[in-house]
């Protein structure tokens, strides 16, 4: 314990909390204000207590204020706080939590995630819980949390903290992966990043500047290392470099092989216009033409490079993400021109941007009609009781059935 | 004939019979002597008749000069009912004045009976704290809803849906003294709309039953145009007195629905979902008609229904409700044949019913009379519609809040749900921390043998005993999920709620359309 002064983490924003915490010699007091008190007072406590216990902390003040904050969000801020007063946590490892209801929340999900199902990745910041509550169910092959550039300095901590509950609580993405963008290796963020988050086993883990083939080889060793301390086997969590300078392009061959677990290579564009120091817009001005059209002329060179990286190694390029939220017309322009240029899938920065993304890479003719033999086989083997399913000489196990069921399901988005 | 005929003479000195076949006969008595002598007496439907004003050959005079001599003329005494619509929404300026005004004369227990309350009629908590007000029937809102959760109100308040309201007004089991109608359009004679005027609201059809029944009706107006007034939504012959004010609400707040397309990824995706489940389920067939809210959900729902409309070429005969920008934008585009309108949610909707012939305004009694001959939520295919929770048993509350606290009216709820042929009940899987699926409802106003569908986020679980659509889900590869998995899955996230508190005290009855009594909301403890 170094301090005496008043820690604090979260927001009073919806799906949030905020925990302040005060040292004192005086028994734990615990003093709730929510929303949602009528309700949940009880278990708010519980869950305050629980983190003490897990922290052996019987002392001190907290206040809570909530605004419908899920346990896991509270255990994040609470545990946040109790961290940035100094305070360890007496378990040997963050085990994941056990389920209300008895459940182990520990599984992962990555392995149902094979290489074209991945159109579409969400990122959210990762210090704050609102979309993430609910983020499974729109539509995101791969939920992004970010602890890189929409983090604040001064919240790095507790978002990995957040991120980590998150990440632990998997039963709350089934239907996405899920990624951590960690900072730049060239940070010591980024060494607290991978400690906290690689013993919750997030599926893949986005390197960002990443500019060198080394840059990929150390990050698969760092992994390793902690995959090793924790007792998993080492290679589980994919890699995705992404690519946002001028070296990093001029690197891209090597970098797209450096590691076995690197399965996609991302273009990160705001970056990379800063870095070659272009001004694209002054051409979209001149021109009058909608942002979106060919408005990155800038990128078509690095773009077509990590295109052709990616797939001369065999895994994905993914695009950057298209800023302007309310421009819908443009996200569907910059979609059509990522998917002309080779890319397999683009990212978003707001879910409202997932279905117009979805819809530029709808799947080709060809894969509506696998995915509808696969769900009709999955569907007689249910109601014959047949075990195993082979289709076009493929296993049909559930995630291949649940991407089938998705691929119909974008059909459905379509004109 | 026999001795069942008696004759008399009548004042013109003609025989007359004085009884017929058994059947008593009045005599004339003059032209502008009403032989009926009584005030307010009773028709075999039970309905309260009021005797005609007119006792010579005249030209009405309802206009009254002000405030005082309208109160000196009605004469409301201790413990009367007044009744108020809701069209003016958030910007009425009636419902304050009038019991101010009423409170100031020193009157009190009044019974309060309007279509719906606002946020702006908190002004109303001091006169039920000071026992102006001792009841509520009708609907109750926000803070008003939550001083009766709380006991503050101290009679027995009641809940009735739209339909409801129509029904006890006609049937007497809501006999209203007074009658206060705000107009946008008036004339001298009480022949009143809302499409006019810088107070224009769009229908005034919710006043329609109050101006039918009440004792004395009292049409109120800042806009009084030369008689006749064109298109008349309150009739004249029904009104009592008029009034001319400055303003009878604030134009801004009048409208206050969004038409902007929600942001919020959660209702995003209910609202595909829900268009998604309405093609799938073969209701979206050319000529359908629709019903959906001016919620977000339900106006998104509505946006996504259009485009697949286009996609398939379907067009629907009518959207059955509130107005909004939305409908009236598929009107234009012909994707939408009429708009059956109660209430407009916006300043499009307000000129769209003024203007288009094919937007019809419409009433309670048309619209949702639980005893007339079908209405108009009888001819919809489909309706969208909200809930604070539903339970495993599809039951529906839409008027309380999990911990207990009432917060909103019925409005048009469970006329709809018993009436159209496919009830979607739209939500988020849980609010805030919230979960909407529990075991059981914390109140029922709508039994689930009438709630067909509930989509959230986590997907589409089907009423059992609505096998046809649990089928055309399956065929077409929706994702479904039984309700008690889905609470079950959110109860997992946000852990299971407490029960809310309450005393032994009735805070309120909660009336099905027939008027039987589905529910009672309890005081809350503390």
């Amino acid at each position: 314990m170094s301090n005496s002064e008043q820690s604090e983490a979260g927001f009073l924003s919806k799906s949030d909390c905020i925990v302040r915490y005060e040292p004192s010699q005086e028994p734990l007091s615990i003093e709730v204000r929510s929303s949602v008190r009528a309700l949940f007072e009880t278990q708010i406590r519980q869950c305050v207590l629980r983190i003490f216990q897990e922290f052996d902390v019987t002392k001190g003040r907290i206040a809570i204020e909530d605004d419908g904050a899920l346990d896991l969000v509270i255990s994040a801020r609470v545990e946040a706080v109790l961290r940035q007063a100094g305070y360890l946590s007496q378990m040997k490892t963050m085990s994941p939590e056990k389920g209300k209801y008895g459940v182990s929340l520990v599984s992962s999900n990555g392995a149902g995630f094979t290489q074209s199902s991945r159109r579409v990745r969400l990122y959210m910041p990762g210090d704050q819980p609102h979309f993430a509550v609910n983020a499974d169910f729109y539509g995101a092959d791969i939920l992004i949390f970010d602890l890189e550039d929409s983090v604040a300095q001064s919240r790095k901590c507790e978002a990995r903290i957040l991120v980590r509950r998150f990440l632990e609580n998997s039963f709350l993405f089934r239907k996405s992966a899920r990624a951590v963008r960690i900072n730049p290796l060239s940070t010591e963020e980024s060494m607290l990043d991978l400690a906290e988050i690689v013993p919750a086993k997030p599926d893949i883990v986005l390197l960002p500047k990443c500019e060198t083939a080394d840059d990929i080889k150390r990050l698969d060793a760092l992994l390793s290392e902690h995959e090793n301390r924790c007792g998993t086997m080492p290679g589980g969590i994919q890699i995705m470099p992404i690519i946002e300078t001028a070296k990093g392009v001029l690197a891209a061959r090597g970098i797209a092989c450096a590691s076995k677990r690197t399965s996609g290579l991302c273009f990160g564009y705001e970056d990379f216009s800063r870095d070659i120091q272009s001004s694209s817009d002054i051409l979209g001005k001149a021109l009058l033409m909608h942002s979106g059209s060919m408005h990155q002329i800038d990128s078509l060179l690095a773009r077509e490079t990590i295109v052709l990286a990616a797939r001369a190694a065999g895994i994905e390029p993914y695009d950057s993400s298209y800023g302007d939220i309310d421009n819908t017309e443009g996200l569907l322009m910059s979609c059509y021109e990522a998917r002309a240029l080779g890319f397999a899938g683009k990212s978003v920065i707001h879910p409202s941007q997932i279905p117009y993304v979805r819809k530029a890479f709808m799947p080709t003719a060809e894969e509506l009609h696998q995915a509808q033999a696969i769900v009709a086989a999955y569907e007689e083997s249910f109601s014959t009781g047949k075990g195993a399913i082979v289709v076009d000489g493929q296993m049909v196990d559930i995630p291949v059935v649940e991407k089938a069921r998705r691929i119909i399901e974008e059909f459905d988005y379509g004109e | 004939m026999g001795n069942d005929t008696t004759w008399t003479d009548n004042a013109l000195g003609r025989k007359v019979p004085s009884r017929i076949a058994g059947k008593p006969c009045r005599s004339f008595l003059g032209a502008f002597i009403d032989s009926t002598q009584a005030k307010h007496e009773k028709t075999k439907n039970g309905q309260l008749r009021r005797s005609s004003g007119m006792t010579q050959r005249q030209k009405p005079n309802k206009l009254v000069a002000s405030w005082d001599e309208l109160f000196e003329r009605l004469n409301i005494q201790d413990g009367a009912t007044i009744s108020f619509h809701h069209h003016l929404r958030n910007g009425d300026r009636i419902v304050n004045e009038v019991v101010g005004r009423l409170a100031a004369k020193g009157v009190c227990d009044l019974t309060l009976a309007p279509s719906a309350l606002f946020p702006v009629h908190n002004a109303l908590l001091p006169y039920i704290r000071s026992g102006v007000i001792t009841k509520i029937e009708g609907s109750m809102n926000g803070t008003i809803g939550a001083a009766c959760s709380r006991g503050e109100i101290p009679k027995t308040c009641v809940l009735r849906s739209h339909g409801g309201r129509q029904r006890a007004i006609q049937e007497g089991d809501l006999p209203i003294d007074v009658a206060f109608i705000a107009a946008p359009c008036a004339d001298s004679f009480g022949n009143a709309n809302g499409l006019y005027g810088p107070s224009a609201c769009g229908p005034l059809g919710y006043a329609k039953p109050d101006s039918e029944y009440a004792h004395q009706v009292v049409v109120i107006t800042d806009n009084l145009v030369p008689y006749p007034c064109s298109s008349w939504s309150i009739f004249g012959g029904n009104v009592d007195y008029v009034l001319q004010v400055e303003s009878i609400g604030d134009s801004s707040q009048i409208v206050s629905g969004t038409t902007l397309l929600t942001k919020s990824p959660t209702q995003l995706v209910i609202a595909r979902l829900a268009a998604r489940f309405i093609e799938a389920a073969g209701i979206m067939q050319e000529g359908f008609s629709f019903q959906a809210g001016a919620g977000s959900i339900s106006l998104a729902t509505i946006v996504f229904l259009a485009e697949r409309m286009r996609k398939a070429g379907v067009k629907a005969s009518f959207a059955h409700g509130g107005a909004t920008k939305v409908l009236v934008d598929l009107l234009k585009e012909g994707l939408l044949g009429s708009i059956v309108d109660l209430q407009s949610f916006d300043l499009d909707a307000v000129r769209s019913c003024a203007e288009n012939a094919r937007h019809i305004e419409s009433d309670p009694y048309s619209s949702y009379g639980p005893y007339a001959r079908g209405c108009v939520a009888n001819m919809l295919d489909v309706a969208v519609l909200g809930a604070t929770e539903i339970d495993l048993d599809f039951n529906v509350n839409v008027v309380t809040h999990s911990d207990g606290m009432l917060l909103h009216g019925i409005g048009g709820h469970s006329d709809v749900c018993s009436s159209a042929g496919c009830t979607i009940i739209t939500a988020p899987s849980f609010r805030k921390r919230i979960p909407i699926i529990k075991e059981q409802v914390t109140t029922i106003t709508c039994p689930g043998e009438a709630v067909d569908v509930l989509i959230t986020e986590r997907g589409i679980s089907i009423n059992p005993n609505r096998e046809d659509l649990i089928w055309r889900a399956k065929k077409f590869d929706l994702p479904c999920v039984d309700i008690a998995q889905q609470m079950n899955d959110v109860y997992r996230i946000t852990g299971k709620p407490e029960k809310p508190r309450f005393t032994e005290l009735p805070v309120a009855l909660v009336e099905w359309r027939d008027g039987s009594i589905i529910d009672t909301v309890w005081q809350m403890a503390e």
